[in-house]
């Protein structure tokens, strides 16, 4: 993982004020930010950890736990809420048993809210691992979580 | 090609693109937007690619995939030029018949045609769409002609003129002036002048200069600045480089959102082309000015479209505004002199400089000039994103090219501005949209969403709604945001639950005055305004909830029951398969079937899933 790590900050050319882009990869690497890797990225650009801490836990899209294999990202953007989604998250969570921002026990699965992804002639959208299923209902929930190993 | 070392490399340049190409051969435009990618793009860009091969078309027809062209309701988009035809919905079967037929012959699909919902009339071109028709789409228009990652698509179309007459013909000083005098507004939410802006930079002093485009579009129902980015990133490239040379900076940065990959991949190409011809870093054009746009992924978080929260970011720091006692074009970035816009506002400054400020003034509004981009969504027929001149009314937006509400329910409100926006009624339908009139009215134009509500909105839950947006945003800073946010939640979520108090409604008022009078940033004092333009024009409906108990749109889930309409219920049983909890019972063929509501979790899977409409929520 260092050399992983390392590659990355030399992407950057150790640019302090590309902490966030920085992250971003280190969570693209490992999809999420070890300890360890935030200590590196601390040492090495000479950025207290408590403030590479503050910035990891204010983004929204660090995660500082371990995240599952598929991604569930509900859009919660307002077309979609008009529209049902708030629904369709509540049966994703009956379905899977964890909330949003959780990941299942197995680790297959991390269930998370999105913000708009601009596809609102589509809403409510899920998106798993990038794909979009759009005019979702609560009956589609099942089929569509049970199409991924 | 190489660098392009004066004026007259870059015109003849120009000129032989121009010249490279056949107006009149066959173009199969097909739109890549992220809407249509979703709807399955992806796919028909592939087929058409193999048909053309496999029919031996290649030097016939050309394929080109752009960016959005608005109309997402009815992607995928499929465009044959040079007529201009329209084809919606294409799906994968379509293509060999498409390419055949109308590519090649010119002759029109019948069967494959828009139908105007209005009229049930087919309607063959693009321009005669009433979604197109009605709109003035000088900005977004060149979408539909430009591959985003073919700088020559931009430069055909005059890409790059306004650079050249900017750096050889003009001073400083006179592009200022021409986009003062032009009346452009921001874009991204607060409307200040652009040119008063850029002035107040120039004047500023400071070591280093920086300029920002600012794509962190963090309003939930607005996509306009992430398509013009994956669809015409050199348009606001050119901006800026026009607004750097007025200001003096050279160094610039774009701050995008994480979660637009497309925009930040074609953002990218476009840089490195635009550098490669000499259009942008060392020496531009042979000019002797310098800008370098480097780019930076936003981390997702609403504040970051605040000016100086933006810039902490920028800085590798936590995205917390500050006190604006001293503004960003003086101590900015790096507590330099920064001038920060976004998008689309980057992406008008060629047009004015091309076309002249006169001729941008006579578009739009008293104060408010030229067009503005909005995504119209939510309960509308037409869903997409939508240009018009600014002080176009409402209800123009929403029935003329929007086609009104789907389901032939009843319009309740739109929703302008996003979380800092506000509700407008129906009574307001004829309001006229520009900066002031929105703000008059309670809302605000904010970055451009617009969202419409139909009769089964609640807009107490729509406040709510916005408000626990703004609570998970808010940065934490300061305390009237802070806890005026959650308080406000707290408040809100009783009354959707049945809990409400006399008086509420009052309080809220009260906290959210505080707020506009205390928060420190812009987020804070305007958060209260989903609230406050609620209980302004739906008042009764937050009553109905206090003193009736009820949520009158059948929204707030402990204040509804789902009942099964009997005379209209056959006893099919898709209900009863569907249902997670057991809860419906089926009792023999024709025979409506009963719901238990002590096991009704209210999840709404049999209202979804019933066809006939033998369920209500009440």
């Amino acid at each position: 993982m260092k050399k992983k790590v390392e590659a990355i900050l030399n992407k950057y050319q150790q640019d302090k004020g590309m902490l966030v882009s920085i992250l971003q990869d280190v969570q693209a690497e490992n999809n999420y930010l070890p300890k360890g890797a935030l200590k590196h990225v601390s040492e090495s650009l000479g950025i207290p950890l408590t403030r590479v801490y503050s910035v990891a836990t204010f983004f929204k899209a660090f995660s500082l736990k371990p995240r599952g294999r598929h991604i569930i990202n509900v859009c919660l953007g307002t077309a979609c809420h008009v529209r049902g989604a708030p629904r369709i998250l509540e049966a994703i969570e009956r379905e899977l048993g964890i909330k949003s921002g959780e990941t299942t026990k197995d680790l297959k699965y991390t269930l998370e809210t999105v913000n708009c992804v601009g596809a609102c002639a589509l809403g409510p959208i899920v998106i798993i691992d990038g794909e979009p299923s759009g005019e979702m209902k609560v009956e589609k929930v099942k089929p569509l979580l049970g199409s991924h190993e | 090609m190489s660098k392009l070392k004066s004026l007259d490399e870059l015109e003849a340049l120009r000129e032989s693109i121009i010249k490279s190409r056949d107006p009149d051969k066959p173009c199969v435009v097909i739109c890549g937007g992220t809407g249509c990618l979703a709807l399955g793009a992806t796919s028909i860009i592939s087929t058409f690619q193999r048909e053309i091969e496999e029919q031996g078309l290649d030097t016939k027809v050309d394929l080109k995939v752009t960016g959005c062209h608005g109309f997402c309701e009815k992607g995928p988009h499929v465009l044959i030029r040079p007529q201009g035809i329209l084809y919606p919905r294409v799906k994968d079967k379509d293509v060999a018949e498409i390419i055949s037929e109308t590519a090649i012959k010119g002759n029109i699909i019948d069967r494959l045609l828009y139908i105007d919902p209005s009229t049930n009339q087919r309607i063959a071109y693009e321009q005669k769409v009433p979604f197109y028709e009605r709109q003035k789409r000088i900005i977004f228009g060149s979408n539909g002609y430009i591959d985003p990652t073919v700088i020559e698509d931009y430069l055909a179309l005059d890409g790059y003129a306004a650079l050249s007459k900017t750096l050889f013909e003009m001073s400083s000083e006179e592009v200022i002036g021409e986009v003062k005098k032009s009346g452009l507004r921001g874009r991204g939410g607060g409307g200040f002048p652009t040119g008063i802006k850029w002035e107040s930079c120039r004047r500023a002093h400071g070591d280093t200069k920086y300029i920002i485009c600012n794509c962190d579009e963090g309003d939930p129902g607005a996509y306009m600045d992430r398509s013009l980015m994956e669809g015409n990133p050199h348009s606001a490239l050119e901006g800026m480089v026009i607004g750097a040379y007025a200001i003096g900076a050279h160094e610039g940065y774009i701050y995008i959102r994480n979660e637009y990959p497309l925009a930040v991949r074609n953002v990218k190409i476009a840089i490195e082309q635009a550098e490669r011809l000499g259009l942008l870093g060392k020496d531009i054009l042979g000019s002797g000015f310098d800008l370098t746009i480097k780019i930076n992924r936003g981390g997702g978080a609403f504040v970051c479209g605040e000016s100086t929260a933006l810039m902490a970011s920028l800085e590798g720091k936590v995205g917390e505004p500050r006190a604006k006692y001293i503004h960003t074009v003086e101590k900015g970035l790096w507590n330099q002199p920064t001038n920060l816009n976004n998008v689309e506002t980057w992406a008008n400054v060629p047009l004015i400089i091309n076309r002249g400020a006169d001729w941008y003034a006579q578009i739009g509004s008293e104060n408010s000039k030229g067009t503005k981009i909005f995504s119209l969504v939510g309960k509308i027929n037409n869903t997409g994103l939508v240009e018009v001149p600014m002080g176009i009314t409402l209800r123009k937006i929403v029935y003329d090219i929007g086609g009104g509400i789907p389901k032939g329910k009843k319009f309740k409100a739109v929703q302008t501005g996003g979380p800092s926006g506000g509700c407008i009624p129906e009574s307001l339908l004829d309001l006229s949209v520009d900066f002031d009139e929105l703000t008059k009215a309670g809302s605000m134009m904010g970055s451009g969403g617009m969202i419409v509500m139909d009769e089964n909105t609640c807009m107490v839950d729509i406040a709510k709604y916005f408000v626990a947006f703004l609570e998970g945003e808010s940065c934490g800073k300061c305390l009237p945001c802070r806890e005026g946010l959650k308080q406000m939640r707290e408040i809100l979520t009783d009354i959707t639950e049945g809990e409400g108090k006399e008086g509420d409604i009052e309080l809220l008022e009260r906290l959210s005055q505080t707020m506009v009078d205390a928060s420190l940033c812009g987020l804070g004092m305007t958060a209260p305004n989903p609230v406050l333009s609620t209980t302004r024009y739906f008042r009764d409906e937050y009553k109905a909830h206090i003193r009736d108990k009820k949520c009158p749109a059948g929204v707030c889930k402990e204040l509804v029951a789902y009942q099964i309409i009997e005379e209209k219920c056959p006893g099919c049983g898709l209900c009863v398969k569907a249902c997670p909890q057991g809860a419906i019972t089926f009792m023999g063929k024709k025979k409506p079937v009963v719901l238990d509501q002590e096991k009704c979790i209210k999840c709404g899977a049999c209202y979804d899933i019933c066809k006939l409409d033998a369920i209500k929520v009440a």
